[in-house]
Protein backbone atom coordinates (compact mmCIF):
# COMPACT_ATOMS: atom_id res chain seq x y z
CA UNK A 1 0.00 0.00 0.00
CA UNK A 2 1.29 3.68 -0.10
CA UNK A 3 2.81 4.72 3.39
CA UNK A 4 1.53 8.60 4.26
CA UNK A 5 2.73 10.37 7.26
CA UNK A 6 0.74 13.21 8.58
CA UNK A 7 3.00 16.33 8.24
CA UNK A 8 3.40 18.81 11.70
CA UNK A 9 0.98 20.71 13.20
CA UNK A 10 2.90 23.49 12.85
CA UNK A 11 3.06 22.92 9.38
CA UNK A 12 -0.51 22.47 8.91
CA UNK A 13 -1.69 25.52 10.81
CA UNK A 14 0.94 27.51 8.52
CA UNK A 15 -0.82 25.98 5.26
CA UNK A 16 -4.13 26.74 6.48
CA UNK A 17 -3.89 29.83 8.28
CA UNK A 18 -6.00 31.73 5.51
CA UNK A 19 -8.98 29.96 5.09
CA UNK A 20 -12.19 30.94 6.96
CA UNK A 21 -13.90 27.61 6.40
CA UNK A 22 -12.03 24.35 6.04
CA UNK A 23 -12.69 21.19 4.45
CA UNK A 24 -10.29 18.26 6.31
CA UNK A 25 -11.24 15.21 3.48
CA UNK A 26 -9.64 11.56 4.94
CA UNK A 27 -9.23 8.56 2.72
CA UNK A 28 -10.55 5.05 3.98
CA UNK A 29 -7.70 3.25 1.34
CA UNK A 30 -4.27 3.45 2.18
CA UNK A 31 -4.00 6.09 3.84
CA UNK A 32 -6.57 4.90 6.86
CA UNK A 33 -4.60 1.19 7.01
CA UNK A 34 -1.57 3.53 8.43
CA UNK A 35 -3.66 5.71 10.47
CA UNK A 36 -2.80 9.08 9.08
CA UNK A 37 -5.41 9.98 6.66
CA UNK A 38 -8.97 7.81 8.03
CA UNK A 39 -11.73 9.43 9.34
CA UNK A 40 -11.00 8.78 13.00
CA UNK A 41 -7.77 11.06 12.01
CA UNK A 42 -9.83 13.45 9.78
CA UNK A 43 -11.56 14.32 13.49
CA UNK A 44 -9.19 14.54 15.35
CA UNK A 45 -7.00 16.53 13.36
CA UNK A 46 -10.03 18.80 13.15
CA UNK A 47 -10.12 18.95 17.32
CA UNK A 48 -6.45 19.46 17.33
CA UNK A 49 -6.81 22.27 14.94
CA UNK A 50 -9.32 24.20 16.63
CA UNK A 51 -7.93 23.53 20.23
CA UNK A 52 -4.38 25.66 18.55
CA UNK A 53 -6.64 28.30 17.40
CA UNK A 54 -7.90 28.59 20.75
CA UNK A 55 -5.04 28.24 23.14
CA UNK A 56 -3.58 30.88 20.90
CA UNK A 57 -6.54 32.95 20.84
CA UNK A 58 -6.56 33.53 16.99
CA UNK A 59 -10.22 33.75 14.97
CA UNK A 60 -11.68 29.84 14.65
CA UNK A 61 -11.78 28.23 11.87
CA UNK A 62 -14.73 26.36 10.79
CA UNK A 63 -13.50 23.27 10.50
CA UNK A 64 -15.47 19.81 8.99
CA UNK A 65 -14.36 16.71 8.59
CA UNK A 66 -14.91 13.96 6.19
CA UNK A 67 -14.10 10.92 4.48
CA UNK A 68 -14.14 9.45 0.98
CA UNK A 69 -13.75 5.60 0.39
CA UNK A 70 -10.90 5.84 -2.34
CA UNK A 71 -9.72 9.43 -2.98
CA UNK A 72 -7.77 7.77 -5.74
CA UNK A 73 -10.66 7.03 -7.61
CA UNK A 74 -11.86 10.14 -9.41
CA UNK A 75 -15.93 9.43 -9.80
CA UNK A 76 -16.06 8.27 -5.95
CA UNK A 77 -14.07 11.33 -5.33
CA UNK A 78 -16.50 13.88 -6.90
CA UNK A 79 -19.22 12.04 -6.00
CA UNK A 80 -18.59 12.42 -2.25
CA UNK A 81 -17.19 15.74 -2.12
CA UNK A 82 -20.01 17.61 -4.29
CA UNK A 83 -22.54 18.51 -1.17
CA UNK A 84 -19.56 20.21 0.41
CA UNK A 85 -17.01 21.94 -2.04
CA UNK A 86 -19.03 25.10 -2.67
CA UNK A 87 -19.19 25.81 0.70
CA UNK A 88 -15.09 25.75 1.79
CA UNK A 89 -12.53 28.03 0.73
CA UNK A 90 -10.04 25.74 1.86
CA UNK A 91 -9.21 21.50 1.44
CA UNK A 92 -7.10 20.03 3.76
CA UNK A 93 -6.48 16.31 2.23
CA UNK A 94 -5.16 13.23 4.09
CA UNK A 95 -4.48 11.07 1.50
CA UNK A 96 -1.81 10.60 -0.75
CA UNK A 97 -0.63 12.29 -3.26
CA UNK A 98 -2.68 11.12 -5.73
CA UNK A 99 -5.70 12.00 -3.54
CA UNK A 100 -4.73 14.90 -3.08
CA UNK A 101 -4.40 15.93 -6.75
CA UNK A 102 -7.79 13.95 -7.73
CA UNK A 103 -9.63 16.02 -5.24
CA UNK A 104 -7.85 19.40 -6.86
CA UNK A 105 -8.46 18.53 -10.33
CA UNK A 106 -12.55 18.24 -9.29
CA UNK A 107 -12.35 21.50 -7.12
CA UNK A 108 -10.53 23.68 -9.56
CA UNK A 109 -11.47 27.06 -7.81
CA UNK A 110 -10.73 25.54 -3.75
CA UNK A 111 -7.41 24.98 -3.29
CA UNK A 112 -6.48 21.53 -1.82
CA UNK A 113 -3.47 21.29 0.56
CA UNK A 114 -1.55 18.40 1.70
CA UNK A 115 -1.68 17.28 5.20
CA UNK A 116 0.46 14.37 4.99
CA UNK A 117 3.74 13.37 3.09
CA UNK A 118 3.44 10.59 0.93
CA UNK A 119 6.51 8.21 1.50
CA UNK A 120 6.45 5.08 -0.49
CA UNK A 121 5.08 1.82 -1.38
CA UNK A 122 5.44 -0.74 1.39
CA UNK A 123 4.55 -3.51 3.23
CA UNK A 124 2.98 -3.54 7.24
CA UNK A 125 4.48 -6.24 10.01
CA UNK A 126 1.79 -5.68 12.41
CA UNK A 127 3.97 -7.64 14.29
CA UNK A 128 6.95 -5.11 14.44
CA UNK A 129 3.84 -2.48 14.02
CA UNK A 130 6.38 -1.25 11.11
CA UNK A 131 6.00 -0.01 6.93
CA UNK A 132 8.82 -1.30 5.00
CA UNK A 133 9.46 0.25 1.49
CA UNK A 134 9.24 -2.92 -1.10
CA UNK A 135 8.54 -1.57 -4.73
CA UNK A 136 9.07 1.44 -6.40
CA UNK A 137 7.44 0.62 -9.22
CA UNK A 138 10.13 0.38 -11.56
CA UNK A 139 7.98 -0.34 -14.88
CA UNK A 140 9.76 -3.65 -15.10
CA UNK A 141 9.79 -6.39 -12.56
CA UNK A 142 12.30 -8.11 -11.69
CA UNK A 143 11.76 -9.94 -9.08
CA UNK A 144 11.42 -13.25 -10.87
CA UNK A 145 15.32 -13.70 -10.74
CA UNK A 146 16.07 -12.01 -7.53
CA UNK A 147 14.27 -14.25 -5.04
CA UNK A 148 11.55 -12.21 -4.65
CA UNK A 149 13.56 -9.32 -3.12
CA UNK A 150 13.30 -6.20 -5.06
CA UNK A 151 17.06 -4.75 -5.45
CA UNK A 152 15.66 -1.54 -6.85
CA UNK A 153 14.18 -0.43 -4.05
CA UNK A 154 15.50 -2.26 -1.00
CA UNK A 155 19.33 -1.86 -2.25
CA UNK A 156 20.05 1.73 -1.42
CA UNK A 157 22.04 1.99 -4.16
CA UNK A 158 19.89 0.35 -6.67
CA UNK A 159 22.15 -1.91 -7.85
CA UNK A 160 21.72 -4.54 -10.61
CA UNK A 161 24.81 -6.79 -9.94
CA UNK A 162 25.04 -6.36 -6.35
CA UNK A 163 26.32 -6.69 -3.69
CA UNK A 164 28.52 -3.19 -3.17
CA UNK A 165 31.68 -3.17 -1.23
CA UNK A 166 30.11 -1.28 1.51
CA UNK A 167 27.92 -4.52 2.98
CA UNK A 168 29.58 -5.98 5.84
CA UNK A 169 28.40 -9.10 7.46
CA UNK A 170 25.08 -8.72 5.49
CA UNK A 171 24.41 -4.85 6.83
CA UNK A 172 24.17 -2.08 4.53
CA UNK A 173 27.14 1.17 4.74
CA UNK A 174 23.91 3.38 4.12
CA UNK A 175 22.32 4.48 7.32
CA UNK A 176 25.51 2.97 9.09
CA UNK A 177 25.37 -0.79 9.05
CA UNK A 178 21.97 -1.43 10.29
CA UNK A 179 19.84 -2.50 7.48
CA UNK A 180 20.12 -5.39 5.96
CA UNK A 181 21.77 -5.44 2.34
CA UNK A 182 19.69 -6.79 -0.43
CA UNK A 183 21.30 -8.44 -2.10
CA UNK A 184 23.28 -10.43 1.00
CA UNK A 185 19.48 -11.01 1.31
CA UNK A 186 19.03 -12.25 -2.51
CA UNK A 187 22.38 -14.37 -2.56
CA UNK A 188 21.22 -16.35 0.81
CA UNK A 189 17.68 -17.17 -0.63
CA UNK A 190 18.86 -17.75 -4.38
CA UNK A 191 21.49 -20.47 -3.17
CA UNK A 192 18.59 -22.26 -0.75
CA UNK A 193 16.70 -22.67 -3.75
CA UNK A 194 20.06 -23.64 -5.85
CA UNK A 195 19.82 -21.08 -8.11
CA UNK A 196 22.67 -19.25 -7.74
CA UNK A 197 22.46 -19.05 -11.42
CA UNK A 198 20.43 -16.40 -11.21
CA UNK A 199 22.98 -14.63 -8.86
CA UNK A 200 26.05 -14.23 -11.13
CA UNK A 201 23.51 -13.94 -14.45
CA UNK A 202 24.94 -10.43 -15.98
CA UNK A 203 21.76 -7.70 -15.65
CA UNK A 204 22.51 -5.44 -18.53
CA UNK A 205 22.17 -1.57 -17.61
CA UNK A 206 18.01 -0.97 -17.78
CA UNK A 207 16.23 0.72 -20.14
CA UNK A 208 14.82 3.65 -18.47
CA UNK A 209 12.06 4.94 -20.82
CA UNK A 210 9.88 2.57 -18.62
CA UNK A 211 9.57 4.55 -16.04
CA UNK A 212 10.08 8.10 -18.02
CA UNK A 213 7.40 10.00 -15.73
CA UNK A 214 4.21 10.69 -16.25
CA UNK A 215 3.33 7.17 -16.98
CA UNK A 216 0.10 6.19 -17.85
CA UNK A 217 -2.02 2.95 -18.65
CA UNK A 218 -5.28 1.24 -19.51
CA UNK A 219 -7.10 -1.54 -17.95
CA UNK A 220 -8.36 -2.86 -21.42
CA UNK A 221 -5.75 -2.17 -24.32
CA UNK A 222 -2.23 -3.36 -24.62
CA UNK A 223 -1.14 0.10 -23.57
CA UNK A 224 -1.60 -0.71 -19.61
CA UNK A 225 0.78 -3.99 -20.56
CA UNK A 226 4.77 -3.20 -20.59
CA UNK A 227 6.47 -4.47 -23.96
CA UNK A 228 9.53 -4.70 -22.71
CA UNK A 229 10.66 -8.14 -25.11
CA UNK B 1 44.70 -15.15 -20.96
CA UNK B 2 46.43 -12.30 -20.35
CA UNK B 3 44.92 -8.85 -21.53
CA UNK B 4 46.41 -7.01 -24.23
CA UNK B 5 48.43 -3.96 -22.94
CA UNK B 6 47.15 -0.40 -23.11
CA UNK B 7 49.84 1.52 -20.80
CA UNK B 8 52.98 0.31 -18.63
CA UNK B 9 50.81 -1.03 -15.74
CA UNK B 10 48.83 -3.83 -17.45
CA UNK B 11 52.71 -4.11 -19.73
CA UNK B 12 54.29 -4.80 -16.63
CA UNK B 13 51.66 -7.45 -15.79
CA UNK B 14 51.82 -8.93 -18.52
CA UNK B 15 55.80 -9.76 -18.39
CA UNK B 16 54.98 -11.41 -15.21
CA UNK B 17 56.86 -8.33 -13.11
CA UNK B 18 55.67 -7.84 -9.09
CA UNK B 19 54.12 -4.31 -9.65
CA UNK B 20 53.32 -1.65 -6.96
CA UNK B 21 50.45 1.01 -7.72
CA UNK B 22 50.30 4.00 -5.83
CA UNK B 23 47.00 6.33 -4.50
CA UNK B 24 46.55 10.34 -5.02
CA UNK B 25 43.28 11.81 -3.88
CA UNK B 26 42.72 15.68 -5.43
CA UNK B 27 40.90 17.03 -2.65
CA UNK B 28 38.48 20.62 -2.61
CA UNK B 29 40.69 22.77 -4.12
CA UNK B 30 41.93 24.25 -7.07
CA UNK B 31 45.57 23.76 -6.10
CA UNK B 32 46.93 20.50 -7.71
CA UNK B 33 50.63 20.73 -6.73
CA UNK B 34 50.40 18.45 -3.40
CA UNK B 35 48.93 15.96 -6.05
CA UNK B 36 51.30 16.55 -8.82
CA UNK B 37 54.27 16.09 -5.98
CA UNK B 38 52.96 12.88 -4.75
CA UNK B 39 52.89 11.43 -8.02
CA UNK B 40 56.50 12.68 -8.20
CA UNK B 41 57.75 11.36 -4.52
CA UNK B 42 55.71 8.10 -6.13
CA UNK B 43 56.91 8.11 -9.46
CA UNK B 44 60.18 5.71 -9.53
CA UNK B 45 58.44 2.97 -7.04
CA UNK B 46 55.03 2.45 -8.94
CA UNK B 47 54.15 1.26 -12.19
CA UNK B 48 50.80 3.71 -12.01
CA UNK B 49 48.98 5.84 -9.21
CA UNK B 50 44.59 5.60 -9.20
CA UNK B 51 43.24 9.23 -8.81
CA UNK B 52 40.04 9.03 -6.83
CA UNK B 53 37.17 9.97 -7.66
CA UNK B 54 34.98 12.00 -5.13
CA UNK B 55 36.05 9.31 -2.36
CA UNK B 56 33.15 8.22 0.57
CA UNK B 57 31.13 10.60 -1.58
CA UNK B 58 33.31 13.89 -0.42
CA UNK B 59 32.74 16.60 -3.15
CA UNK B 60 35.77 17.13 -4.72
CA UNK B 61 38.38 17.90 -7.62
CA UNK B 62 36.66 15.75 -10.60
CA UNK B 63 39.98 13.17 -10.85
CA UNK B 64 40.58 13.23 -14.98
CA UNK B 65 42.54 16.53 -14.99
CA UNK B 66 44.81 15.66 -12.15
CA UNK B 67 44.81 11.90 -14.15
CA UNK B 68 46.14 13.77 -17.25
CA UNK B 69 48.14 16.10 -15.06
CA UNK B 70 50.43 13.35 -13.27
CA UNK B 71 51.14 11.77 -16.39
CA UNK B 72 52.20 15.04 -18.12
CA UNK B 73 53.88 16.80 -15.11
CA UNK B 74 55.43 13.96 -13.49
CA UNK B 75 55.65 11.46 -15.22
CA UNK B 76 53.52 8.46 -14.11
CA UNK B 77 50.88 6.27 -15.23
CA UNK B 78 47.39 7.16 -13.85
CA UNK B 79 44.75 4.68 -12.96
CA UNK B 80 41.63 7.19 -13.10
CA UNK B 81 39.01 5.93 -11.38
CA UNK B 82 35.59 6.63 -11.92
CA UNK B 83 32.35 6.35 -10.21
CA UNK B 84 28.71 5.55 -11.51
CA UNK B 85 27.48 7.20 -8.51
CA UNK B 86 27.64 11.17 -9.68
CA UNK B 87 27.08 10.39 -13.73
CA UNK B 88 24.59 8.54 -16.11
CA UNK B 89 25.59 6.68 -19.04
CA UNK B 90 25.73 9.87 -21.26
CA UNK B 91 28.23 12.02 -18.84
CA UNK B 92 30.03 8.39 -18.20
CA UNK B 93 30.52 8.02 -21.99
CA UNK B 94 31.58 11.92 -22.16
CA UNK B 95 34.36 11.24 -19.43
CA UNK B 96 35.70 8.33 -21.00
CA UNK B 97 35.96 9.81 -24.43
CA UNK B 98 37.62 12.61 -23.06
CA UNK B 99 40.08 10.17 -20.49
CA UNK B 100 41.15 8.29 -24.27
CA UNK B 101 41.69 11.94 -25.54
CA UNK B 102 43.88 12.62 -22.97
CA UNK B 103 45.81 9.35 -22.90
CA UNK B 104 44.61 8.01 -20.31
CA UNK B 105 45.62 4.28 -19.91
CA UNK B 106 43.57 2.77 -17.26
CA UNK B 107 40.24 3.04 -15.92
CA UNK B 108 39.48 1.82 -12.34
CA UNK B 109 35.47 0.91 -12.59
CA UNK B 110 33.50 1.50 -9.38
CA UNK B 111 29.85 1.86 -8.12
CA UNK B 112 31.12 4.18 -5.41
CA UNK B 113 30.03 4.81 -1.59
CA UNK B 114 26.62 5.94 -1.27
CA UNK B 115 26.33 10.24 -1.28
CA UNK B 116 24.45 9.69 1.71
CA UNK B 117 27.52 8.69 3.73
CA UNK B 118 29.64 11.97 2.28
CA UNK B 119 29.77 15.64 2.86
CA UNK B 120 27.33 16.29 0.90
CA UNK B 121 24.69 14.22 1.89
CA UNK B 122 21.98 15.87 0.12
CA UNK B 123 22.63 14.94 -3.06
CA UNK B 124 20.55 12.72 -5.35
CA UNK B 125 22.58 9.61 -6.21
CA UNK B 126 22.63 8.74 -9.98
CA UNK B 127 23.60 4.71 -10.12
CA UNK B 128 22.04 4.55 -13.60
CA UNK B 129 24.68 1.84 -14.29
CA UNK B 130 26.26 -0.63 -11.74
CA UNK B 131 30.15 -1.58 -11.97
CA UNK B 132 29.28 -4.68 -13.70
CA UNK B 133 27.73 -2.33 -16.38
CA UNK B 134 30.55 -0.26 -16.74
CA UNK B 135 32.81 -2.69 -17.27
CA UNK B 136 30.52 -3.99 -20.08
CA UNK B 137 30.03 -0.55 -21.58
CA UNK B 138 34.00 -0.03 -21.19
CA UNK B 139 34.42 -3.35 -22.69
CA UNK B 140 31.90 -2.40 -25.56
CA UNK B 141 34.39 1.21 -26.36
CA UNK B 142 37.75 -0.35 -26.33
CA UNK B 143 36.81 -3.15 -28.19
CA UNK B 144 34.10 -2.77 -30.28
CA UNK B 145 34.28 0.81 -30.97
CA UNK B 146 30.60 0.66 -29.79
CA UNK B 147 28.86 2.85 -26.72
CA UNK B 148 26.12 1.18 -25.27
CA UNK B 149 23.37 1.72 -27.99
CA UNK B 150 25.81 0.65 -30.40
CA UNK B 151 26.60 3.68 -31.96
CA UNK B 152 29.65 3.72 -33.70
CA UNK B 153 32.87 5.78 -31.95
CA UNK B 154 34.93 7.84 -34.45
CA UNK B 155 38.17 6.61 -32.90
CA UNK B 156 37.83 4.47 -29.91
CA UNK B 157 39.59 4.77 -26.70
CA UNK B 158 42.41 2.41 -25.64
CA UNK B 159 42.12 1.44 -21.92
CA UNK B 160 42.98 -1.59 -19.54
CA UNK B 161 39.90 -2.05 -17.04
CA UNK B 162 40.29 -2.09 -13.47
CA UNK B 163 37.56 -3.30 -10.90
CA UNK B 164 37.92 -2.81 -7.16
CA UNK B 165 37.69 -6.18 -4.37
CA UNK B 166 36.82 -6.40 -1.20
CA UNK B 167 38.98 -9.19 0.08
CA UNK B 168 37.55 -9.15 3.43
CA UNK B 169 34.35 -9.30 2.62
CA UNK B 170 31.92 -11.65 4.62
CA UNK B 171 29.92 -13.60 3.72
CA UNK B 172 33.18 -13.61 0.71
CA UNK B 173 30.87 -15.97 -1.75
CA UNK B 174 28.68 -13.24 -3.60
CA UNK B 175 31.99 -11.43 -3.38
CA UNK B 176 34.16 -13.66 -5.46
CA UNK B 177 31.21 -14.50 -7.67
CA UNK B 178 30.98 -10.58 -8.32
CA UNK B 179 34.39 -10.57 -9.28
CA UNK B 180 33.97 -13.70 -11.33
CA UNK B 181 31.19 -11.61 -13.49
CA UNK B 182 33.35 -8.57 -13.76
CA UNK B 183 36.31 -10.37 -15.59
CA UNK B 184 33.94 -12.73 -17.51
CA UNK B 185 32.52 -9.02 -18.59
CA UNK B 186 36.45 -7.87 -19.49
CA UNK B 187 38.17 -6.47 -16.19
CA UNK B 188 41.90 -6.86 -17.08
CA UNK B 189 43.05 -5.83 -13.52
CA UNK B 190 41.79 -6.44 -9.62
CA UNK B 191 42.62 -3.35 -7.25
CA UNK B 192 41.10 -5.04 -3.69
CA UNK B 193 40.62 -2.89 -0.64
CA UNK B 194 43.31 -2.93 2.10
CA UNK B 195 44.26 -5.83 4.27
CA UNK B 196 45.96 -6.04 7.36
CA UNK B 197 47.39 -9.53 7.51
CA UNK B 198 49.23 -12.48 5.33
CA UNK B 199 46.37 -14.32 6.22
CA UNK B 200 43.49 -12.05 4.72
CA UNK B 201 45.22 -11.91 1.60
CA UNK B 202 45.97 -15.68 1.62
CA UNK B 203 42.24 -16.59 2.31
CA UNK B 204 41.03 -14.22 -0.03
CA UNK B 205 43.29 -15.47 -3.25
CA UNK B 206 42.46 -19.14 -2.28
CA UNK B 207 38.78 -18.07 -2.77
CA UNK B 208 39.60 -16.42 -6.21
CA UNK B 209 42.20 -19.85 -7.38
CA UNK B 210 38.85 -22.11 -6.44
CA UNK B 211 36.41 -19.84 -8.73
CA UNK B 212 39.41 -19.94 -11.29
CA UNK B 213 39.54 -16.32 -11.69
CA UNK B 214 43.02 -15.91 -13.25
CA UNK B 215 42.80 -11.96 -13.54
CA UNK B 216 46.07 -10.53 -11.95
CA UNK B 217 45.32 -9.08 -8.62
CA UNK B 218 46.84 -6.51 -6.40
CA UNK B 219 45.92 -6.46 -3.02
CA UNK B 220 45.76 -2.99 -1.49
CA UNK B 221 47.55 -1.87 1.75
CA UNK B 222 47.06 1.04 3.36
CA UNK B 223 49.40 2.33 6.58
CA UNK B 224 48.19 4.13 9.07
CA UNK B 225 48.93 7.95 9.29
CA UNK B 226 48.12 8.47 12.77
CA UNK B 227 47.08 6.29 15.45
CA UNK B 228 44.06 8.34 15.27
CA UNK B 229 43.34 7.28 12.18
CA UNK B 230 43.31 3.87 12.44
CA UNK B 231 41.56 3.75 16.04
CA UNK B 232 38.63 5.52 13.83
CA UNK B 233 38.82 3.12 11.66
CA UNK B 234 39.37 0.17 14.26
CA UNK B 235 35.88 1.69 15.91
CA UNK B 236 33.80 2.51 13.11
CA UNK B 237 34.75 0.83 9.39
CA UNK B 238 32.81 -2.57 10.03
CA UNK B 239 34.25 -5.08 8.08
CA UNK B 240 38.08 -3.22 8.70
CA UNK B 241 40.40 -6.10 10.53
CA UNK B 242 43.21 -4.77 12.34
CA UNK B 243 45.24 -7.72 14.38
CA UNK B 244 45.76 -6.68 17.86
CA UNK B 245 49.47 -6.82 17.58
CA UNK B 246 49.85 -4.27 15.24
CA UNK B 247 47.22 -1.75 17.03
CA UNK B 248 49.58 -2.55 20.43
CA UNK B 249 52.69 -2.22 18.30
CA UNK B 250 51.18 1.05 16.91
CA UNK B 251 50.06 2.39 19.90
CA UNK B 252 53.52 1.70 21.84
CA UNK B 253 55.03 3.56 19.57
CA UNK B 254 53.00 6.91 19.67
CA UNK B 255 53.68 5.97 23.66
CA UNK B 256 56.90 5.50 23.20
CA UNK B 257 57.82 9.32 21.00
CA UNK B 258 55.44 10.50 19.27
CA UNK B 259 54.81 10.42 15.06
CA UNK B 260 58.47 9.79 13.77
CA UNK B 261 57.97 5.99 15.86
CA UNK B 262 55.22 5.49 14.57
CA UNK B 263 56.12 5.93 11.03
CA UNK B 264 58.86 3.80 11.70
CA UNK B 265 56.52 0.79 13.31
CA UNK B 266 54.17 1.27 9.86
CA UNK B 267 57.26 0.88 7.74
CA UNK B 268 58.46 -2.44 9.81
CA UNK B 269 54.49 -3.69 9.70
CA UNK B 270 53.90 -2.98 6.07
CA UNK B 271 57.26 -3.91 4.86
CA UNK B 272 56.70 -7.55 6.42
CA UNK B 273 53.34 -7.39 5.07
CA UNK B 274 54.08 -7.19 1.97
CA UNK B 275 56.92 -9.66 2.43
CA UNK B 276 54.64 -12.08 3.15
CA UNK B 277 51.86 -11.72 0.89
CA UNK B 278 54.05 -11.84 -2.08
CA UNK B 279 56.06 -15.17 -0.18
CA UNK B 280 52.82 -16.81 0.68
CA UNK B 281 50.04 -16.08 -2.22
CA UNK B 282 50.41 -15.46 -6.60
CA UNK B 283 49.13 -11.82 -6.49
CA UNK B 284 50.42 -9.58 -9.28
CA UNK B 285 51.43 -6.90 -6.74
CA UNK B 286 50.35 -4.38 -4.30
CA UNK B 287 48.41 -1.54 -4.11
CA UNK B 288 49.71 0.99 -1.52
CA UNK B 289 47.38 3.71 0.03
CA UNK B 290 49.55 6.43 1.84
CA UNK B 291 47.23 9.56 0.94
CA UNK B 292 49.08 12.68 2.36
CA UNK B 293 52.47 10.61 3.02
CA UNK B 294 53.56 9.04 0.24
CA UNK B 295 57.17 9.31 0.97
CA UNK B 296 56.07 5.80 3.38
CA UNK B 297 55.99 3.94 0.37
CA UNK B 298 59.42 3.86 -1.12
CA UNK B 299 60.44 3.04 2.74
CA UNK B 300 57.74 0.21 3.00
CA UNK B 301 58.71 -1.40 -0.32
CA UNK B 302 62.75 -1.24 0.55
CA UNK B 303 61.87 -2.55 4.31
CA UNK B 304 60.05 -5.27 1.89
CA UNK B 305 63.18 -6.13 0.11
CA UNK B 306 61.91 -5.22 -3.35
CA UNK B 307 63.69 -3.54 -6.03
CA UNK B 308 60.72 -0.70 -6.94
CA UNK B 309 59.40 -2.21 -9.92
CA UNK B 310 60.76 0.14 -12.37
CA UNK B 311 64.09 -0.90 -10.87
S1 LIG C 1 11.52 -4.78 -9.60
FE1 LIG C 1 10.38 -2.89 -10.02
S2 LIG C 1 8.21 -3.49 -10.07
FE2 LIG C 1 9.37 -5.20 -9.14
S3 LIG C 1 9.22 -4.83 -6.93
FE3 LIG C 1 11.10 -3.83 -7.64
S4 LIG C 1 10.55 -1.73 -8.14
FE4 LIG C 1 8.67 -2.91 -7.96
S1 LIG D 1 25.38 -2.69 0.95
FE1 LIG D 1 23.95 -3.95 -0.19
S2 LIG D 1 21.98 -2.87 -0.07
FE2 LIG D 1 23.58 -1.44 0.55
S3 LIG D 1 24.06 -0.32 -1.32
FE3 LIG D 1 25.52 -2.04 -1.18
S4 LIG D 1 24.57 -3.72 -2.31
FE4 LIG D 1 22.99 -2.19 -1.94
Amino acid sequence: MIIVKQKHLSKILEMTKDFKKLLIVGCDGCASVVQVGGERQAKILKSLLEMEKKMKGEEPTAIKAISILRQCDRQISATALKPWMEDYDGILCLGCGVGVQTLAEICESTPVIPGTDTKFLGMHDTKSDKFYEMCSACGDCLLFETGGICPITRCAKSLLNGPCGGQTEGKCEVGGWKNDCAWILIYNRLKERGRLDLFTKFRAPRDYRVSEHPREASIDSDEGKSSNE
Amino acid sequence: MSSEAYGELMKQINQGRFVFTGELEPVKTTNLEEVIEGARTLKDHVVAVNITDNPTAFGYMNALVPSYLIQREAGVEAVYQMTTRDRNRLALISDVLAAGALGIKNILALTGDHTTVGDTPQAKPVFDLDSAGFVYMLKKMVDEGLDLNNNKIEEPPKFNIGIAAAPNANPLEPEILKIERKVKLGADFIQTQCVYSVEQAENFMEAIETYSIKTPILIGVAPFKSIGMMEWMVKFVPGIKVPKEIQDVLRKAKKAGGKEPVYEANTEIFGELLKGIRKSTKVAGIHTMAIGFEWIVPKIIERAGFRTSKG
